[in-house]
């Protein structure tokens, strides 16, 4: 059984109650930590862990905390991004429906390491549900004392608050988010100057994701050198994995990073295999926005080595032959998937996500939307197939923030990998999966 | 026979909630509480933001008219136009799609007599099509008010319809209640 560290008490009922997450040593780590631990040594175990974030960039989380500017006597801010939207990632839901003490945890640590006073949970506002049940968990630690004034006699107070988003995938980008909890339209901001310098209300402010905030207190209670311990190379720690699609067990597992791909997609453990007993087609291994993969190169890398569930191993063969771990957003394909009409769903969402604020992004992503469509109708060209690359390179690296490659690499990569389905489309004048 | 009255000021109780989460900002940034009275206001105000609605929240916050405006109109969760009494939002992306979510849109429409964007003659049922719930391994989802439904399929569809339609379901609802 692989290390449990986000979902080991996941399935013990009334976990989100204070009086059950505490009677399983909930909030020890905030003890530990607040009489043992000075801010700045928080911060540096957190490095030492190696710890990456959870989000999908893969940032490490320590070094993203040292850029915080503590020189001036501005506020400075610690938010949870909640704003999980990126399609076929599932997983911060799961922690913050059922074990929203956790997250709460996680929450006083990296505010303490901060140096915060004010925190947020910025949680996509469909989620109100989720929002509710975190609110009242709060409540609850508030009542404790391991909230508000004066936490636990340390001198160190810090007021938590969530706060809601409107509908708008964009808002997971962090200057996006930050604008959007000013009350604004969620436009990402110019970079530089990055939030640790410049965030939230102009104050030094960072922005982390739900799993990367509640795996802190294990990485406490335990010492950055055990965490470390789990993983392969550079991709330490375990990682939530959602997976959907085509396979026998949807869902969310924790998985120590290094685990094979053909074992997370075979086993009965994980995913328990293809559906009716289907051929494996494709698969996207980290959200939709990194490059789909087809089955053998899923399973094993170009070289012909077990492909891994990590960052390094995802990515072997940059994108020409690998992808990304990403969010670990795993949506997987079987036979009889039309790989036209899966990325025409893709593009439409970012066309319908995109802020609109840079020209290629906004502009580029509707007329992907619109030749993917025709396509798929049957009215495509062998011209519109280069035209949609072309358009997917000219959005890329040209837009304030990534939102612009996260629509342009599923159509690059789409089309490199399944070039002939898109022709038969064209000669077809129809779709050749279609019923 | 949509619902089409003029915005009605927040009660007391709600107003309080109100005052309550503006306080969660620092002074002087009291706009950061948009997004939640525009939820708030909303709801309250039969699942729609008509522009009298949206100066009243923006009198609430001190700001001015416009930057309100501005925000509604980025956010997918806000109505401008009137809806039906029951929103029924069905998700379209990649892993829905995958696990038949136009199937049951098709449903939903033939049952309703609706296409995305409309609302039924008697103004009950509103369909929406929305992008990615983050709720793809419960494929296919949809989302009616702040309950998402998951795993559908057409008979769950039937039965929810039946169910909401016994019960005249009212999708606007205090998010925060």
């Amino acid at each position: 059984m692989a290390q449990q560290i986000l979902l080991n008490n996941i399935e013990v009922p009334g976990l989100a109650s204070f009086e059950v997450y505490r009677k399983l040593g909930g909030y020890a780590s905030v003890e530990k930590t607040l009489k043992n631990f000075t801010p700045d040594e928080v911060t540096a175990e957190v490095k030492k862990s190696g710890m990456r974030g959870r989000g999908g960039a893969g940032f490490p989380t320590g070094m993203k905390w040292g850029f915080i500017d503590k020189s001036t006597n501005n506020p400075r801010y610690f938010v949870c991004n909640f704003d999980e939207s990126e399609p076929g990632t599932f997983k911060d839901r799961h922690i913050g429906q059922l074990n929203p003490h956790q997250l709460i945890e996680g929450m006083i640590l990296g505010s303490y390491a901060l140096g915060a006073r004010t925190s947020y949970i910025y949680i996509r506002g469909e989620l109100f549900y989720v929002l509710r049940i975190i609110e009242k968990a709060i409540e609850e630690a508030y009542a404790k004392g391991f909230l508000g004034e004066n936490i636990l006699g340390s001198g160190y107070s810090l007021d938590l608050y969530c706060h809601p988003g409107g509908g708008a995938y964009i808002c997971g980008e962090e200057t996006a988010l930050i604008e959007s909890l000013e009350g604004k339209r969620g436009n990402p901001r110019i970079k530089p100057p990055f939030p640790a310098i410049v965030g939230l209300y102009d104050c030094p402010t960072v922005v982390n994701n739900v799993e990367t905030i509640a795996a802190l207190p294990w990485i406490m209670n335990n010492g950055a050198d055990a965490y470390a311990a789990i993983g392969v190379g550079n991709s330490k720690g375990t990682k939530l994995i959602s997976a959907c699609g085509h396979i026998n067990k949807p869902g969310i597992y924790e998985i120590e990073l290094g685990l094979p791909v053909e074992e997370f997609i075979y086993s009965d453990q994980y995913c328990g295999g293809i559906r009716n007993g289907n051929k494996l087609k494709a698969v996207v291994a980290g959200g939709s926005s990194v490059p789909i993969l087809p089955a053998d190169l899923i399973l094993r890398t170009a070289k012909g080595e077990p492909r891994l569930m990590s960052y390094e191993s995802l990515a072997e063969g940059g994108f020409e032959t690998g992808t990304m771990l990403g969010s670990g957003g795993f949506i997987v394909m079987d036979d009889t998937t039309c790989m036209v009409k899966n990325l025409l769903t893709f593009a439409r969402f970012y066309h319908h996500e995109s802020c609109g604020q840079c020209s290629p992004c906004r502009e580029g992503t509707g007329w992907m939307e619109k030749i993917l469509q025709r396509i798929e109708d049957g009215r495509g060209t062998m011209k519109d197939i280069d035209l949609l690359v072309s358009i997917s390179k000219h959005i890329e690296g040209n837009t304030i923030c990534p939102l612009g490659e996260a629509a342009a690499w599923p159509v690059a990569s789409a089309v490199r990998h399944f070039r002939q389905e898109f022709e038969d489309h064209v000669k077809l004048q129809q779709c050749p999966l279609s019923k | 026979m949509q619902n089409t009255k003029q915005t009605s000021e927040f009660s007391s109780e709600t107003l309080e909630l109100v005052n309550k989460i503006i306080k969660r900002y620092p002074e002087g940034r009291q706009k950061s509480a948009l997004l939640p009275l525009l939820h708030i206001a909303q709801s309250e105000n039969s699942g729609w933001l008509s522009s009298e609605t949206m100066d009243y929240v923006a009198s609430l916050l001190e700001i001015q008219p416009i930057e309100v405006y501005e925000v509604a109109s980025f956010y997918s969760m806000f109505n401008l136009q009137p809806v039906g009494n029951c929103v029924i939002e069905v998700c379209q992306t990649g892993p829905c799609w995958l696990k038949g979510s136009e199937d049951l849109l098709a449903h939903f429409e033939k049952k309703l007599g609706i296409k995305p964007g409309e609302t039924t003659a008697d103004g009950r049922f509103t369909i929406k099509t929305v992008e990615c719930l983050a709720a793809c391994g419960n494929a296919p989802v949809i989302q009616v008010g702040t309950e998402y439904h998951e795993n559908m399929t057409s008979e769950k569809a039937d039965q929810l319809l039946s169910k909401w339609t016994a019960e005249n379901k009212c999708s606007h609802t205090n998010p925060y209640l």
